[in-house]
C-alpha cells in the first residue's frame, strides 16, 4: 500500500512539528479536555491490538479444548464433526510455502523495477510509471483472484505441462496432472500482488541514497552497475529487508486471491503443479459459511495463529526500520 | 614531447574500446531470430517460449560480446542494465493482462440494468441480476467506517505529533505501524469475536447479529492505522513558526491545533483518508465473516446481512454457472472504477498540496 512509508520523518528537532511549553491555565480546562481526548484516541490503537489478542484467545479456547487431535500437528480440518478433529499443520505449511515462493519470485523483479525507476529510466517516465505502480497497489485482491481463477489458470496449466515434460525429474515438478488450482498458480498470483508494494517501498529507499555517495562512486570510474552495488544497495539494505518483510506480512495474510486460486486441499507436499494448497486465511474464508459454533471457534483459533505469525513478522520489520531511523538521525 | 606522439609510441589510448550504439539492438535481433528458429522448427512451443529463449540468448550474447570488446566490468554493467529492464517488462505483462481482462470482460455486462437491480429472486443460472445491493453495501460500510476512523485517527495523530512525549507516544507510534500489517481476515475475526458474538446478542435477544455495521467496524480496524500514519506525516509538515505565532498571540494550544494546524494540514489529511477509504472499499475477507452477504437490497446497516461489491465478486466467482463469471467481472470493473477514481483523486489532490512540496 502506498500509505506504508519507510521514509523517515525527523522527530521534530527543529522548526516543523510538535509544540513545546505553553501558556498554562486555560479557562474551563478546555486545554486539558482536548489533551485527554487526543491521548485517548492515540491509545485506542494499543487497546485494539490487545483486544484482538484477548477476544481471539477467548473465542478460540472452546474449540481447542474440544479438539481431539493435536491442533499444531494434525493436518486435516473436520471442525464441524463431533468429536471435532482439526489441526493447523497443512494450513500453516501452505501459508509459509505460498508466501515464500511469492517473495522469491516478486522480490528480484520488484528490486529491478525500483532500480529502473530510480536510476535507469528517464525522470518523467519514472514518475508516471511510479504513479501507475501505486495505483496497482490499490487494486482489490478479489480482482487478482478472479483474474487468476478465470484467466490465468490456462497459461499456468500450459506452463505446468512444459515444466513437467522438461523438468519432471525434479520432485517439485513431478505431478502428472491434472493441472489447475495449484500452489504454482496461487504463488504467482500472490507474487503479482505483493510486487507493487515491495516496489514502491524499495523505490523510496533507493531515492534516499545520498547523492554524494553515488557521485563519488561514479567519479572514481565505477560503471552504473558498480555504483548501484557499492553505493545504493549497501545503503538501502535495511530498508530493502524491511520492505521484503512488509511484503511477507501482506502475503501471509492474503485471503481472497488464494481462496480463489488454490486447490483447497489439506496436504503437506512440495508438489507445485498438482491441484493442491491451502492457507490459514483462505481456509477461514472458505469454511466460514458452513461452520457450526465449534467450527467457527476453530477458525478463530487458526486466525489467532495467523495473527501471531504476522505480528512477529511486522514487529521485526518495524524494528529494522526504527533502528535505521535512529542510525540515519545520528548520521544526518 | 606531444601527447599524440607519446601515445603512438607506447600504444596508450585514453579512450576505452566500446561497442557501437547499435550493438544491443543487433544482438537482440539475432537472439530473436535464433530463438524463433530453435523453437518453431522442432515445434517445441509458441511465442512465450520464444521470447524466454530470446531473452536468455540476448543476455548471454551481449555479455560475451561485451566481455571480448569492452572487458568484464562493462559487460557486467550491460547485463545488469538488461536485467533491470527485463524485470520491468516481466512485471508489466501480467499487470497489463489483468487490466485488459478486466476491461474487456467487465464491460460486457456493465450497464444501467446491472447497476440498478439486485440479486433478489435471481437464481445463479438466470441470465439476469445486478449489483445494486452490493454497491449500497460498499458505500454504507465504507461511509460508516470513515465516520468512525476520521475523528479517531486525526485525534490520534494530533496526540502523537503535538502532545506525545516519552514511552507511551513511542509505543503508540510503533504499534500504529505494526497495526498497518494486520491481515484483513484477522480484523474480520476480531469483529466477529467481539461485536457479532459478544456485543450484538445484547441488542438482538441473545442471537448474534451479522450486519453491515459490523463490517464497517472491521474496516475501521484496517483504516485507523493508515489514517493515523498519513495524518501524522502531514501534521509534521506544518511549519513550527505557525504554531509559535499563535502561541505568541496568547492562543491556547488546543485552539492553535484546531484552528491553525489542522486547517493547514487539511488537504494532506483528506488525501490520506481517501486512500484509506479506497483500500477499505476493496476488502472482502472481513465482509464475508461479519456481514455474511444478502442477495436483496438492505439499506439498514444495523440489521440483517448486507452484501458489498467485493463480496459479490467473490460469491459470483465461486458460483458454477455460465452467467456467474460475467456478473463477477462486471462487479469487479465497477469496484475497480470506484477504488481507482478515489485513489487518482487523492493523488491529484496530493500533487496540488503545497505543504508536501
Amino acid at each position: 500500500m502506498s500509505q506504508q512509508s519507510l521514509t523517515t520523518t525527523p522527530a521534530s528537532p527543529s522548526g516543523a512539528g510538535g509544540g513545546g511549553a505553553l501558556p498554562r491555565g486555560s479557562r474551563f480546562g478546555a486545554e486539558r479536555a482536548f489533551r485527554i481526548l487526543a491521548t485517548a484516541a492515540g491509545s485506542t490503537v494499543l487497546v485494539i491490538i490487545v483486544a484482538i489478542a484477548a477476544f481471539l484467545i477467548a473465542k478460540a479456547i472452546p474449540s481447542l479444548r474440544a479438539d481431539s487431535e493435536n491442533f499444531l500437528t494434525f493436518k486435516d480440518w473436520f471442525a464441524n464433526e463431533s468429536p471435532p478433529t482439526f489441526g493447523i499443520a497443512a494450513l500453516a505449511f501452505g501459508t509459509v510455502v505460498t508466501s515464500a515462493l511469492a517473495l522469491i519470485m516478486a522480490v528480484p523483479v520488484a528490486l529491478g523495477i525500483a532500480l529502473c525507476l530510480t536510476h535507469y529510466a528517464h525522470r518523467r517516465v519514472a514518475s508516471t510509471l511510479g504513479f501507475f505502480i501505486d495505483l496497482l497497489a490499490a487494486v482489490p485482491s478479489v480482482v487478482f483472484g478472479l483474474w487468476g481463477r478465470d484467466y490465468f489458470r490456462g497459461p499456468v496449466s500450459d506452463l505446468s505441462t512444459f515444466l513437467h515434460d522438461n523438468f519432471g525429474w525434479i520432485p517439485i515438478f513431478g505431478s502428472k496432472g491434472p493441472y489447475g488450482a495449484s500452489i504454482l498458480l496461487g504463488s504467482i498470483v500472490l507474487a503479482i500482488m505483493v510486487l507493487p508494494i515491495v516496489t514502491s517501498l524499495s523505490r523510496e529507499v533507493f531515492l534516499q541514497t545520498p547523492k554524494h555517495n553515488e557521485e563519488a562512486a561514479l567519479a572514481l570510474g565505477a560503471t552504473r552497475w558498480e555504483m548501484i552495488r557499492t553505493a545504493v544497495l549497501p545503503y538501502g539494505k535495511p530498508g530493502i529487508i524491511a520492505a521484503v518483510m512488509l511484503g511477507l506480512g501482506r502475503a501471509l495474510g492474503e485471503t481472497i486471491a488464494l481462496a480463489l486460486t488454490l486447490g483447497a486441499v489439506y496436504n503437506v507436499s512440495f508438489d507445485l503443479l498438482g491441484i493442491s494448497g491451502n492457507t490459514i486465511a483462505a481456509n477461514i474464508a472458505l469454511k466460514f459459511a458452513e461452520a457450526n459454533p465449534t467450527g467457527r471457534s476453530a477458525l478463530i483459533a487458526s486466525g489467532l495463529v495467523l495473527f501471531a505469525i504476522t505480528l512477529v513478522v511486522n514487529v521485526t520489520a518495524r524494528a529494522i526500520v526504527y533502528r535505521r531511523r535512529e542510525f540515519l538521525g545520528g548520521a544526518a | 614531447m606531444s601527447v599524440a606522439s607519446h601515445s603512438a609510441r607506447s600504444r596508450v589510448t585514453l579512450k576505452a574500446r566500446r561497442l557501437p550504439g547499435w550493438a544491443p539492438a543487433g544482438v537482440g535481433a539475432a537472439a530473436i531470430l535464433i530463438a524463433a528458429l530453435a523453437v518453431y522448427l522442432p515445434g517445441a512451443g509458441g511465442p512465450v517460449l520464444t521470447s524466454v529463449v530470446a531473452a536468455l540468448l540476448f543476455l548471454v550474447g551481449l555479455g560475451a560480446l561485451s566481455t571480448v570488446v569492452e572487458g568484464g566490468r562493462a559487460a557486467r554493467n550491460r547485463v545488469a542494465t538488461s536485467l533491470v529492464y527485463a524485470a520491468f517488462v516481466l512485471a508489466l505483462a501480467p499487470l497489463l493482462s489483468v487490466a485488459l481482462t478486466l476491461v474487456t470482460k467487465g464491460s460486457e455486462r456493465l450497464n444501467g440494468y446491472f447497476l440498478g437491480v439486485s440479486m433478489k429472486g435471481v437464481s445463479a443460472f438466470d441470465n439476469k441480476g445486478g449489483a445494486y445491493h452490493a454497491i449500497i453495501g460498499t458505500l454504507e460500510q465504507a461511509g460508516i467506517a470513515t465516520l468512525i476512523t476520521v475523528p479517531l485517527g486525526v485525534l490520534g495523530a494530533v496526540y502523537i505529533v503535538e502532545y506525545g512525549r516519552g514511552r507511551l507516544a513511542a509505543l503508540i507510534r510503533f504499534f500504529v505501524d505494526v497495526m498497518t500489517g494486520i491481515p484483513s481476515i484477522v480484523a474480520g475475526l476480531f469483529i466477529l469475536a467481539f461485536w457479532v458474538l459478544v456485543v450484538s446478542p445484547m441488542f438482538n435477544n441473545g442471537r448474534p447479529e451479522y450486519s453491515g455495521f459490523a463490517a464497517a467496524l472491521a474496516l475501521s480496524v484496517l483504516m485507523l492505522p493508515t489514517i493515523v500514519r498519513s495524518t501524522e506525516e502531514m501534521l509534521r509538515l506544518v511549519p513550527g513558526a505557525l504554531r509559535e505565532g499563535a502561541y505568541a498571540l496568547g492562543i491556547p494550544k488546543w485552539k492553535t491545533i484546531t484552528k491553525i494546524v489542522l486547517p493547514t494540514a487539511a488537504p494532506g489529511i483528506v488525501t490520506g483518508v481517501m486512500l484509506a477509504v479506497a483500500r477499505a472499499c476493496g476488502e472482502t475477507a472481513p465482509v464475508i465473516l461479519v456481514a455474511l452477504g444478502n442477495p436483496a437490497i438492505n439499506f439498514n446497516p444495523f440489521s440483517g446481512g448486507q452484501s458489498s461489491l467485493s463480496l459479490y465478486v467473490y460469491e459470483q466467482a465461486g458460483t458454477a454457472s455460465k452467467y456467474a463469471p460475467g456478473r463477477a467481472w462486471a462487479a469487479a470493473l465497477t469496484l475497480v472504477v470506484l477504488v481507482l477514481s478515489l485513489t487518482v483523486a487523492a493523488k491529484l489532490l496530493a500533487r496540488r498540496n503545497k505543504l508536501a512540496r
